[in-house]
């Protein structure tokens, strides 16, 4: 063989190797997508056998769960709302697990996060200072309060190795309380008797709904920060080193990776997604800090982390997929006369068939991109 | 809370009195079904303020012509907005009840601001007239029942000594402790309330705590204003001590110790709305009303109930009915000090509204 037939060759053959190999991996790919989908599919059947017991028509529950969740724009609008605050404090926990370590303590930097974005605002009522300084304001706030706590329980688990999970949790306790001490103390408004609230930070400093989805800015927020950190996780050095150390700690640390910063700067940046989580709940929802903060997002946004197996990008369709869930929850107790349970039943369901379905990973021929490898 | 009623307001809303007296021909409803829509914060079976809105509605639902989509666990947040707007979109709801507190601002008004030709009524008296018109507020007295309850506790019970576990230190919850301990003085002049605060409305361990350390301190009676009082009830049972109950009917739940408790009737309200949309005649942004107007009631007599409790317990409602009040002579709190020297004849006039003290013979601070 000569060079230039060599040369010609592989000049030839290459585009079609390429194309194979990105098949290859887009086959590879899809096992990620296929998976879930199946767990899902067969929570559904597990689901339908529970409604079946209890005497209603599954079908009819599926009818619902479309018109309640997807099937108009209204509820859409209704899903996508519900959606917006899970993604963040579904990027609490999914960006840590990078690392390896598992946050739970979402909830306290929201509530956090909020009351700092209130307890800033404030202040500026009726002075007239424009919006465009002290929502941004508002929001670094929330994003510090939140980054603050959250990397507070980085910082144990790098200076005296408690485990984050649960010092998380229990900083999250100590966070609502901080707060609902303020909120029922100094910066209680008066009017506010059965329900402490701060002071309302007015429509001056509210953030309005997006255009056409009638949802929030919050979901836009949580949209960008899922691509952003999805991006700093897969595409960057920063990603891989996290990972790295999620992977195998000591040959990270063999390695020179700076595992300590590594860990402070994910804890922060997982904290300041729930924080700016609190930011949206108070300017866009309540209009004031109160107990309300603590509605159980940073606790849901756990399950869709998990359920998203903590891949940034993963956690839209799934946070929207529990919107959906919730948005279709309130029509099925109204028309099928069921409790709210009925769908936590299913996610329940649901949570456990995508838990057990991650030992299917790796054992259809169908995903490998060479089968000697597979074998292998 | 302290209920912001004032008299001028009174006087505006005494046409919504006639909502409550159940005077509406049943038969006069429209041919197309009205579709109301209830929000309830907890669950319906909660022993407490949930269920007893889920009993008024049941009522609700025994009307021909009304259709009733009810959706529980509702947070007070955007889900408690996207609810009502999936009811008005989706189920064609023409009336709204969102019934916990917190549900109002700003999630109500935003609601009814944004859909004009849909009626909003809040279990709490928290409309003005600068709020939407579509959007009202109804609020029973249940400070009356709270006072029936005392009345028959100063008899079940055999010390005098009566325990109250209370959520928070506000308006509404001071009132309900006064009246037990005015009720018990009826037919106890010695007797005693013993309160403690948990500080907040559902805290079911400290509920159980405070429940036990009434019962040390000798109390052999324990009623209580917390939103579910299940928990109350159950250790009062289990420690043998009796027990009144508040919200809705929790006899079940002690089958030895249960005298009476503090019921609202939420089905007078609701039933007269849907009478009154019926009739296509406004409803009133203000309802409010005690005995006399049919809101509120008591439990059935329970086992801890003595003879002499019923008759007198008995014998005090036909007075309420009748318009009596609770609160007659000047009011003296626990510290000794006259805070109301002339008491007006309608107890719920601004003088007696703004009740932020325990009164003589109740034991316990409100800070």
């Amino acid at each position: 063989m000569t060079d230039a037939v060599g040369t010609a060759a592989h000049l030839t053959a290459a585009p079609a190797r390429r194309g194979s190999a990105a098949a290859l991996r887009l086959r590879a790919a899809s096992e990620y997508v296929v998976i879930p989908i199946l767990a899902v599919v067969a929570a559904s059947l597990i689901f339908a056998l529970f409604l079946l017991a209890l005497g209603k028509s599954p079908a009819a529950f599926l009818d619902l769960l479309w018109i309640g969740g997807f099937g108009s724009a209204f509820s859409w609008s209704n899903t996508l709302s519900r959606a917006a605050p899970l993604i963040l404090t579904a990027l609490t926990v999914a960006i840590p697990a990078q690392l390896g370590l598992t946050i739970i303590g979402g909830e306290g930097a929201l509530v956090l996060g909020g009351f700092a974005a209130a307890a800033l605002a404030v202040p500026f009522v009726g002075s007239g200072a424009p919006a465009a300084v002290v929502l941004p304001l508002m929001a670094l706030a929330a994003v510090a309060a939140g980054g603050l706590w959250i990397g507070l329980a980085g910082l144990l688990r790098l200076k005296r190795g408690v485990n984050e999970t649960i010092s998380s949790l229990l900083l999250s306790y100590i966070a609502i309380a901080v707060t609902l001490f303020f909120i029922e103390g100094p910066l209680r408004d008066p009017a506010s008797t059965a329900k402490a609230s701060t002071l309302p930070i007015g429509a001056a400093y509210a953030v309005g709904k997006m255009p056409f989805l009638k949802v929030h800015w919050g979901f836009a927020a949580g949209v960008v920060a899922a691509a952003l950190l999805g991006v700093l996780m897969s595409r960057t050095t920063f990603g891989f080193a996290a990972r790295i150390t999620g992977g195998n700690i000591r040959a990270a640390q063999a390695q020179g990776l700076p595992v300590g910063k590594l860990t402070l700067a994910c804890c922060s940046l997982a904290g300041a997604a729930a924080g700016l989580a609190g930011f949206f709940e108070v300017a866009a929802v309540q209009g004031r800090a109160n107990a309300s903060l603590a509605a159980g997002y940073g606790f849901t946004g756990i399950l869709v982390s998990f359920l998203a197996r903590h891949n940034p990008f993963a956690i839209l369709p799934v946070a929207v997929l529990f919107g959906g869930l919730a948005a279709a929850g309130g029509l099925v107790q109204r028309r099928m006369g069921l409790p709210d349970a009925t769908v936590l039943v299913l996610q329940g369901f649901i949570f456990v068939v995508l838990l057990a379905s991650e030992t299917l990973y790796g054992r259809f021929p169908v995903f490998r991109i060479s089968g000697r490898q597979g074998r292998a | 809370m302290t209920i912001a009623l004032d008299r001028r307001r009174f006087l505006q809303s005494s046409g919504a009195v006639a909502v409550a007296a159940g005077l509406f021909p049943r038969a006069a409803f429209a041919a197309d079904p009205l579709t109301i829509g209830v929000i309830y914060v907890g669950a319906r079976d909660d022993f407490g303020w949930n269920q007893a809105h889920a009993v008024g509605v049941k009522a609700l639902k025994a009307l021909p012509d009304v259709k009733v989509v009810e959706e529980e666990n509702v947070a007070e947040t955007d889900a408690v907005s996207k609810t009502m707007e999936s009811m008005i979109n989706l189920d064609g709801a023409k009336l709204i009840l969102p019934t916990s507190f917190g549900y109002w601002s700003p999630f109500v008004l935003d609601e009814a601001k944004a859909n004009p030709d849909v009626q909003f009524r809040h279990a709490a008296p928290l409309w003005k007239p600068s709020d939407p018109t579509n959007a009202g507020s109804y609020w029973p007295f249940l400070d009356q029942a709270h006072y029936i309850d005392g009345v028959a506790a100063g008899l079940a019970s055999k010390s005098g000594k009566l325990g109250f576990v209370a959520a928070k230190p506000v308006g509404i919850v001071l009132r309900n402790i006064n009246s037990f301990l005015t009720g018990a003085r009826t037919t106890n002049p010695n007797a005693t309330v013993r309160v403690i605060f948990t500080g907040d409305w559902s805290l079911p361990v400290r509920e159980a705590e405070a429940t036990n350390a009434l019962v040390d301190a000798g109390c052999d009676l324990i009623t209580c204003h917390v939103d579910g009082p299940k928990v109350v009830i159950q250790t009062a049972e289990s420690r043998g001590v009796k027990c009144c109950g508040h919200n809705a009917d929790q006899s079940s739940l002690a089958p030895k110790g249960f005298v009476t408790g503090a019921e609202y009737k939420w089905g007078t309200i609701y039933t007269g709305y849907a009478g009154l949309i019926g009739k296509g005649q406004p409803l009133p942004n203000f309802t409010f009303g005690g005995y006399d107007k049919d809101m509120v009631q008591n439990t059935p007599y329970g086992a801890g109930a003595t003879e002499p409790a019923r008759k007198a317990a008995d014998a005090a409602i036909v007075k309420l009915k009748a318009g009596a009040p609770i609160f007659a002579t000047a009011i003296k709190d626990n510290n000794g000090r006259i805070v109301v020297a002339s008491v007006p004849p309608d107890n719920y006039a601004d003088v007696l509204n703004k009740m932020d003290y325990l009164v003589d013979g109740v034991i316990g601070s409100t800070s």
